[in-house]
């Protein structure tokens, strides 16, 4: 007979709690400056020298192919070797900055590849700036139109933080594999964990569906 | 003390990604018929198809890959089952591969025209005639690429199952580390690896997509 025992997970509420949180500051801020890195590697990818293409080029195609794990593995046990040492912290975040940045360069440049080549001559013949051209013509309509994959890649992102756990990064993976290792309930403190994952996958989408029109790209 | 080649790091690395290969191809033959049989339940319209299998999709595509793992292998030992990380990895990675894919193939499924299922109906073919003469092979042709491009997450999410030590790629990586204490190396190493291993999916299925655009 199995016998579950979910309060003696959940009476470890703050231990969850300060996951969560954790879990949330990874995501705000690597998705803030992962998207940033992601529209300047398009940019780059469109416009830039041949140089600075073929790198961006080859900075996409070896994140996107390549395991997240081996990523965060990679900055945290193996830039050490060359001597420079990361927190735990900085290394989860630096992960997920630069997994997040391929990927939605890739997004964003797909957006901005299919701008009306008229709205570019239309701002050129008002004597905008290149970079003015990029910013408030070409940009917000191309992130309107491919926020719904954005979204979903920076939820992505968000469940893929789970793994920075391994690297005792104190988020919400962590808490869970912590409180299991104190009551011996680990198949209750995974099902509470990976349920307010869910939860807050999908808190994420309404949040970023309602703030994409509202702050990042107007109506 | 045993000195370590990059040659020694790499045949170890090269012996390991026999395990990543296969546990791929599992994961990957497995979820694709688990997510055919839903693809079909839902198609079929039989009760709450729908909504269960909406559910289900939701469920794996909403939670970590690596909670997963974690609920598989601990999950199972609840109900007496002696698992081994083979087991519980297996499991996992099928079912995580079969929500995404059958999401993939309902799009494919909804990209054939209405059309269609309505001539093949009036041409009085049940529904497995209408699958397997018209409508299969029109989704299919929409279906190759995007499934191409999922294999290279799939490979990518075997990675994970080196949490619960199954030794992969990614487990042995590590365990070469402990051995050379040069992490610098191994886990290059390791992530070319993992490139050469999917970087030609990658590419394959970009130039299926592209072919298929073509013919339009």
């Amino acid at each position: 007979m199995i016998a579950f025992d979910f309060p003696a997970v959940l009476a470890e509420w703050p231990l969850l709690a300060k996951g969560v949180a954790a879990t949330l500051a990874l995501t705000a801020v690597s998705a803030s400056v992962g998207v940033t890195l992601g529209v300047a590697c398009a940019w780059a990818r469109l416009h830039g020298a041949v140089w600075l293409k073929a790198i961006v080029g080859a900075y996409v195609e070896l994140i996107r192919n390549t395991p997240f794990i081996v990523q965060l593995f990679f900055l945290f046990f193996g830039l050490p070797g060359i001597g420079v040492r990361l927190s735990p912290e900085t290394a989860s975040v630096l992960a997920m900055v630069v997994n997040l940045g391929a990927y939605a360069a890739e997004i964003v440049r797909a957006g901005i590849a299919t701008t009306p080549k008229g709205q570019i001559e239309a701002a050129q013949s008002l004597a905008l700036s290149e970079t003015q051209v990029f910013t408030r013509v070409v940009l917000p309509p191309a992130l309107k139109r491919v926020w719904p994959a954005l979204v979903s890649q920076i939820i992505i992102v968000m469940l893929g933080s789970a793994v920075c756990g391994q690297i005792s990064t104190p988020e919400l993976s962590y808490a869970a594999n912590l409180i299991q290792s104190r009551n011996f309930r680990a198949f209750e403190s995974f099902i509470v964990a990976t349920l307010i994952y869910l939860a807050l996958a999908m808190a994420l989408r309404r949040l970023l569906n309602w703030a994409g029109p509202r702050f990042i790209f107007g109506k | 003390m045993v000195d370590f080649s990059i040659w020694d790091i790499f045949r170890n690395l090269l012996l390991a990604a026999r395990w990543t290969v296969l546990l791929s191809l599992i994961a990957f033959v497995g979820g694709g018929l688990v997510g055919l049989a839903l693809l079909i339940a839902r198609i079929a319209k039989l009760r709450f198809a729908d909504q269960l299998v909406g559910g289900y999709v939701q469920l794996f595509q909403g939670t970590p890959l690596l909670m997963q793992l974690f609920l598989a292998y601990f999950g199972l030992s609840l109900f007496g089952i002696n698992v081994s990380p083979w087991v519980a990895a297996a499991l996992a990675l099928t079912l995580y591969t079969s929500a995404f894919l059958t999401e993939i193939w309902r799009g494919c499924v909804a990209a054939v025209h209405k059309g269609q299922w309505e001539a093949s109906a009036a041409l009085a073919l049940n529904l497995r005639e209408q699958l397997r003469y018209v409508i299969g092979p029109q989704a299919l042709r929409v279906a190759v690429p995007p499934t191409v491009g999922f294999l290279v997450q799939v490979i990518k999410g075997t990675a994970l199952a080196s949490v619960i030590g199954f030794i992969e790629l990614t487990k042995a990586g590590t365990m070469i580390t402990n051995a050379t204490f040069r992490p610098f190396t191994v886990y290059a190493c390791l992530a070319l690896m993992y490139f050469a291993l999917c970087y030609p999916i990658s590419a394959w299925s970009k130039s299926l997509e592209s072919k298929l655009h073509g013919h339009r």
